[in-house]
């Protein structure tokens, strides 16, 4: 291990990108997708959801043997791990890296996850409890890999088994922060020299009934069932709630030189992340927005850009009534006048919130933003609310030049993550 | 330089004891709380021993709005953080905002709780669930617990590397000392004894299915044959140097040194990974492996396993025979929690210069050229522990920790 100072801290670029997301599946069609501001949120078709108070979620068509898993795979692995592989690939195709030429000792996995493989523990304690039944439940009807239900440290030891990983290896759990800090975990290693490459992402499976329930039990989601299609209204007057989501995204994260040397497309560079926790409530925000602005200064302070840089957040924007509020206080009072300047937008209204994958889906969307100078709109965004008063980017996907780039995350628990992502060639620019 | 990482407050909920002189006193004299599961009716299990954690009254030790939102191994964690926050001295609502932050590594989640919810789900319908479920079962639990019952506004995190994650949590908390918080909670939490939980945790065909207590759990032993699973809580306050110089605390010594690595994948031809963390801790901590006065020992109890380990150890010390020792035998293994505990059980050995023991494992049967302890403790100059930890799937860690100068 290269021991450094705390002032030779290598730079992180993305120079890979892989998606699974409602709607859909690979990076080309998911940032089709955002741009073209469609929606990707429907009736739940996994399950009869009329019993539930919310009923809509935002679905991935994934066929798992169609994106190049076995059917051994398919039938073993969660879903959730089954978005990661298939996003890793992904991943590592488009950032032309060859994984022989990398040093296994210094390839690292950090895969976040909310909720781990809660579809398939669902499904396999509705059948070892013969549907709840019996509290001791039959073990001659448990699954031989239920282990790795139990434990999703198995999502990043399947990742790093399949791209040769022998460095770093963890899963980053922290709610719905996990997709923003699984990647600004793997930027911690990458930058104090404990691994050259990281496969850096995050996914989750949720759709399930306990999932639902639990939403239900405290009114998270939405009440919008007649129609799912603008159900996901972040920042819009009339929100109610978010609407449940899967997927997954992964990136390969590479220190600076090395990108640099082998001549790979840099789409962002990863300039400065922050977390902080609220000390308030495991669900509740405090309105005024406090830690998520600290969280904000924070990573800025790190990338050393100003506020006045920002062109571009990418919002949490969940579409709860509190989130919204507590989030456009964050921005007002992390960047003054300038969140006034700034648009903001919400992807979950597209493609719902995927709990811990979606800081990752987010954080492609931001380095794809950078790539093409293009921010994805918030859709569904009608009618103000005189709490949200800034620019949420309503409807329709706007051209711009976008060097930097604000992410944002707020999780139950009390977790509120930033991350600062910048255009490659912005620094020389400057 | 980089700003050094100490150890000032400790807290423990094993099933040796709860609190930390309880645990210690039972670990140095070998004690061992391995015995048939009376937490729920077990004999149609294959598997029946566990570590349990001695019944308390949760009401005596924590306020009760949080007793219906907590499974037993937040509960367990909310015990330890408190214990290990008082013994360091330190009230993080006096601290400056966003001074003290929390780290906890997690592997099972809220298990019992969820079969709760899961069987209120199946048996009733949806809206039998608790309003609980949507946090108390997550990973990122007792993260958020720590952090809002002790007003910690700092960086939080949760990792999940199964029993490795004890001395992955503890590193991180060092990162983020050594980024400017000054003061981290740190360490895991672990329980899954409930029918779901306990089939969960058996489906790993590691867990052994021995009968007599005493014979169950004898890593590096012929008799090797698994692991007895254990639930429970150990913390730690990590805390900047001179923050702690500043104020006075005392210190139990410094996470000197870390590594983690990963095994390549099954089949591949390629070496177990243990032995390359191993040799990085120790250069991270710029400590010869002649200096190393003790290793506490992942310990297994699979045979290919202990195998692995003893043979990094081999590599690493070569002939010198370095004191070895597993504590663990007598609590079982914690997941998130087990490594964590290592930690405690090795700073408090520096502190107390005795090696605890290996409960139930003779020297006369181990299997490997190791120099382990046996069942009673060995008294020893000791400056410096090696503290290891694996997790299943491939997880790999290793940190040296110095007693405080």
């Amino acid at each position: 291990m290269t021991v450094r100072g705390p002032h030779a801290h290598h730079r992180v670029a993305v120079t890979g990108i892989g998606v699974v997301a409602p709607g859909a599946i690979g990076t080309k069609a998911f940032w089709e997708l955002l741009t073209s501001g469609r929606t990707a949120t429907r009736r739940i078709s996994f399950f009869d959801p009329s019993p539930f108070r919310s009923q809509v979620a935002a679905e991935c068509d994934f066929d798992p043997v169609a994106e190049g898993l076995t059917v051994e795979q398919s039938q073993r692995l969660d879903r959730a791990v089954q978005f990661a592989l298939v996003c890793a690939r992904e991943a590592i195709a488009d950032s032309g890296l060859t994984l022989g030429d990398v040093d296994p000792y210094r390839l690292g996995v950090s895969l976040g996850t909310a909720v781990g493989a809660t579809m398939s523990l669902d499904r396999e304690y509705c059948v070892v409890s013969h549907r709840g039944k019996y509290w001791e439940v039959d073990p001659e009807r448990a699954v031989p890999h239920l282990f790795d239900y139990l434990v999703p440290s198995s999502f990043a030891a399947e990742v790093a088994w399949d791209v040769g990983a022998e460095g770093p290896v963890s899963v980053i759990s922290t709610g719905c922060t996990s997709g923003l800090d699984a990647v600004g975990h793997a930027w911690e290693l990458i930058r104090e020299g404990s691994a050259d490459v990281m496969i850096a992402g995050a996914t989750d499976a949720p759709i399930s009934p306990i999932t639902v329930a639990c939403f239900d039990a405290i009114k998270a989601t939405t009440t919008l069932n007649d129609d799912p299609e603008h159900a996901s209204r972040p920042f819009d007057a009339r929100r109610d709630g978010f609407v449940l989501g899967e997927g997954a995204a992964v990136f390969v994260l590479e220190e600076w030189e090395r990108a640099r040397r082998r001549g790979a497309t840099v789409y962002a560079e990863i300039a400065g992340f922050a977390t902080r926790c609220n000390a308030y409530h495991m669900t509740g925000l405090r309105p005024d927005g406090r830690e998520m602005a600290e969280a904000i200064r924070a990573s800025l302070d790190i990338a050393r850009i100003p506020t006045t840089a920002i062109d571009y957040i990418n919002a949490h924007g969940s579409g709860t009534r509190q989130n919204d509020r507590h989030e456009t206080a964050a921005f007002k009072a992390s960047l003054g006048d300038h969140a006034y300047a700034t648009p903001v937008s919400s992807i979950k209204s597209m493609i719902g919130h995927s709990l811990g994958a979606i800081g990752s889906l987010e954080v492609a969307a931001c380095a794809l933003a950078i790539t093409h100078n293009v921010i994805p709109p918030t859709a569904n965004w009608t009618e103000r609310d005189p709490e949200c008063d800034l620019d949420y980017v309503p409807v329709t996907a706007r051209e711009q030049q976008t060097d930097v780039v604000l992410s944002v995350g707020s999780g139950f628990g009390g977790f509120q993550s930033a991350m600062v992502l910048s255009d490659p060639e912005w620094a020389c620019r400057d | 330089m980089t700003s050094q990482a100490v150890v000032t407050g400790i807290g423990v909920v094993a099933p040796t004891g709860i609190g930390r002189e309880e645990y210690w006193e039972a670990t140095r004299a070998g004690g061992s709380a391995i015995a048939p599961i009376t937490r729920f009716d077990a004999s149609k299990y294959r598997a029946r021993l566990a570590g349990q954690v001695p019944d308390f009254d949760p009401a005596e030790r924590l306020p009760s709005h949080l007793l219906p939102q907590t499974d037993p191994m937040t509960q367990y964690a909310l015990i330890a953080a408190e214990h290990a926050l008082d013994d360091a001295g330190i009230i993080p609502e006096q601290l400056p905002e966003y001074a003290a932050g929390v780290v906890t590594a997690a592997a099972y989640g809220g298990f019992e709780f969820g079969q709760g919810e899961l069987q209120n789900l199946w048996s009733k319908g949806g809206e039998y669930v608790s309003a609980y479920q949507s946090f108390a079962w997550f990973y990122a639990v007792n993260t958020g617990q720590i952090s809002i019952r002790h007003g910690m506004r700092g960086p939080g995190r949760v990792i999940v590397t199964e029993q490795a994650g004890g001395l992955d949590a503890v590193a991180q908390a060092r990162r983020q000392v050594r980024g400017g918080t000054p003061v981290v909670v740190t360490g895991g939490a672990d329980s899954a004894l409930c029918p779901w939980g306990w089939v969960s945790q058996i489906a790993n065909g590691r867990v052994s299915l021995r009968e007599e207590p005493h014979r169950a759990y004898l890593p590096f032993s012929r008799e090797a044959c698994g692991y007895v699973p254990g639930e429970g809580a150990a913390l730690l306050i990590v805390e900047d140097a001179d923050s702690a110089h500043a104020r006075g605390a005392r210190r139990y010594g410094e996470v000197a040194g870390y590594a983690a690595t990963f095994d390549p994948p099954p089949g591949s031809g390629r070496p177990p990974g243990l032995e390359r963390a191993i040799r990085m801790a120790l250069a991270d901590a710029e400590v010869t492996p002649q200096e190393v006065d003790v290793v506490f020992a992942d310990a297994a109890g699979v045979p290919d396993l202990d195998a692995v380990e003893a043979a990094a150890l081999r590599a690493v010390f070569g002939e010198r025979e370095v004191p070895v020792t597993a504590p663990k035998t007598g609590t079982g293994r914690l997941a998130s929690a087990g490594a964590c505990l290592d930690l405690v059980a090795a700073f408090l050995a520096l502190r107390d210069q005795v090696i605890p023991p290996t409960p139930n494992v003779t020297r006369a049967h181990v299997a490997h050229p190791i120099a382990l302890v046996g069942p009673e403790p060995v008294s020893a100059s000791l400056q410096t522990a090696l503290v290891l930890a694996r997790g299943i799937g491939g997880f790999n860690a290793a940190m040296v920790i110095r007693r405080a100068a």
